[in-house]
């Protein structure tokens, strides 16, 4: 597999460690249902059968955090982006 | 049909022409009492369980494939007990006894071998951590034996003890883990429960789970719609993937793990030997492959196929403790999707949905765990009841904290 770093171009993936589902926003731990959201922040994953979009870090190359879009199925790999903007963007 | 030596010796008399079918290809009631979605070895277990424990009848599996094609299949056979935390320890320990006695229970040759686990430590505070280890299996009456360098030598002198990186100081052994054949410990219980009446559909895949005001009322199949009063999830690595029909979220994700054998050697491998120092296990099959396998593919996937770095990985590890077998050509290897959890321990639980109860996040640990899982999900299927040995494996414990974590390693299922 190999992932295409938005500032380094192609890579192989081995330079890259992965952290999971892209898009989970931290929660406002003074909300009433904090404990709730907290819960679902750490531990409940949608884990689609297709395309989706994941944290991966180029941590032997940029050491930039970045998104990829993955289909899970065939681990084609359908595009990159910078992290930065997608998490301002993102919604649960 | 009852195997025994007797039915061995007539057959033999007569050309091996009388054997029977294993099991029946019944075609689907439309209602069930019991729907199990998933034939593999939890599922089968569970269907045996519940018919020849709990005595109960009118049972249907829905398989998607054919039986025991999934991780049931693919895993690398092993067997054993020693865990660490407070709530795995009884359920897998339970389910190694059950092990035990399962070819005179289920009638099946599983080839269960009791030929021994032995966990390598390489540092002095790894041999701190084993000792705690073993301590907390003596606690809970699993015995085991810490070993020294001598005593692991004296079991398996071929290792490269003295590797510069990773020397090996001694090892952790419980001598009552092994290995069984793992296509036989599902084909014996499907055989089991096919003969108590359970229907066991292949070929059916389960669409949608029909829930109607809080219960779930059947299951939407490929070969039409079976109503049941009672469906239980146990599909290992496509357990998101249904249960979200029933709109249930999980604390789980899917994830590729790679597992290989070699070409057949002379006996060399005496017992199931695992590296301490990365995440790697090895024992030989009776036909004399060398099964070995190692870490997850450190991403998510549905692909029941791994990448390379996963492979260069595992042999690395292979060489690490074991050189002799580097010109030890590789017959083949394969991938199978794990139910990762968030916190590397299995749920056996309802789910909150009327009539609906879940088996999952087994991660790749579920092989060793195959009849403790069918006996304590057939026991909270019928009786409604969490079993005594599973209090801990429940749902809810991602909300309360009380998380089994194992490794240590957090809610990072590629780490586990």
């Amino acid at each position: 597999m190999r992932i295409p770093c938005p500032f380094c171009g192609e890579r192989d993936s081995q330079e890259f460690s992965y952290l999971g589902q892209a898009g989970l926003t931290r929660p406002d731990p003074s909300e009433p249902n904090a404990q709730k959201a907290f819960h679902d922040y750490v531990h409940i994953r949608k884990n689609p059968a297709g395309p989706n979009n994941e944290l991966w870090l180029h941590a032997s190359g940029c050491r930039s955090w970045i998104v990829v879009t993955r289909n899970t199925l065939t681990h084609e790999i359908m595009g990159s982006d910078y992290a930065s903007p997608f998490l301002k963007v993102a919604t649960r | 049909m009852k195997y025994s030596v007797l039915s061995l010796i007539h057959q033999a008399f007569r050309g091996q022409k009388d054997w029977e079918p294993v099991w029946r290809y019944p075609e689907p009631k439309d209602e069930y009492d019991i729907v199990l979605i998933g034939g593999g070895g939890h599922g089968l277990a569970t269907a045996y369980y519940l018919a020849k424990v709990h005595g109960l009848k009118n049972i249907a599996v829905i398989e998607k494939g054919y039986l025991g094609g999934g991780s049931v299949g693919r895993n690398t056979t092993i067997v054993r007990s020693n865990y660490q935390e407070p709530g795995n320890i009884p359920f897998y320990e339970w389910s190694l006894k059950l092990w035990e006695g399962l070819e005179q229970d289920f009638n099946y040759n599983a080839m269960m071998s009791q030929r021994g686990v032995l966990n390598l430590y390489h540092s002095d505070s790894q041999r701190d951590d084993y000792a705690r280890r073993g301590n907390a299996m003596m606690m809970h009456g699993v015995p085991c034996d810490l070993l020294d360098k001598e005593g692991v030598r004296s079991i398996v002198p071929f290792l490269d003890f003295d590797n510069a990186r990773f020397p090996i100081h001694g090892g952790l052994l419980q001598k009552r883990g092994g290995t069984a054949r793992h296509d036989a410990v599902a084909w014996g219980f499907a055989r089991g429960a096919d003969s108590r009446g359970v229907d066991l559909l292949q070929n059916t895949e389960a669409k949608q789970i029909r829930v109607e005001n809080g219960k779930a009322i059947g299951v939407e199949t490929s070969r039409g719609f079976i109503k049941a009063k009672k469906i239980g999830i146990v599909a290992a690595g496509n357990t998101t993937r249904i249960a979200e029909t029933a709109g249930l979220k999980l604390p789980i994700e899917s994830y590729v793990l790679q597992a290989f054998v070699s070409e057949a050697i002379k006996p060399l491998i005496p017992n199931v030997v695992t590296f301490g120092a990365g995440h790697f296990y090895i024992s030989q099959s009776d036909k004399g492959g060398l099964v070995f396998g190692a870490s997850l593919d450190g991403y998510s996937s549905y692909a029941a196929r791994g990448n390379l770095p996963g492979v260069e990985d595992t042999i690395e590890e292979a060489m690490a403790i074991m050189p002799s077998i580097s010109r030890v050509k590789l017959l083949r290897h394969w991938g199978g999707i794990m139910d990762m959890s968030m916190d590397g321990s299995p749920i056996i639980d309802k789910t909150g949905i009327d009539g609906l109860y879940i088996n999952c996040g087994w991660c790749y640990g579920g092989f060793k765990a195959t009849p403790g899982s069918g006996w304590c999900f057939a026991h909270l299927i019928a009786t409604d009841e969490t079993h005594p040995n599973a209090k801990a494996l429940r749902l809810n414990r991602f909300e309360t904290g009380h998380v089994i974590d194992e490794s240590g390693t957090g809610a990072q299922p590629n780490l586990h």
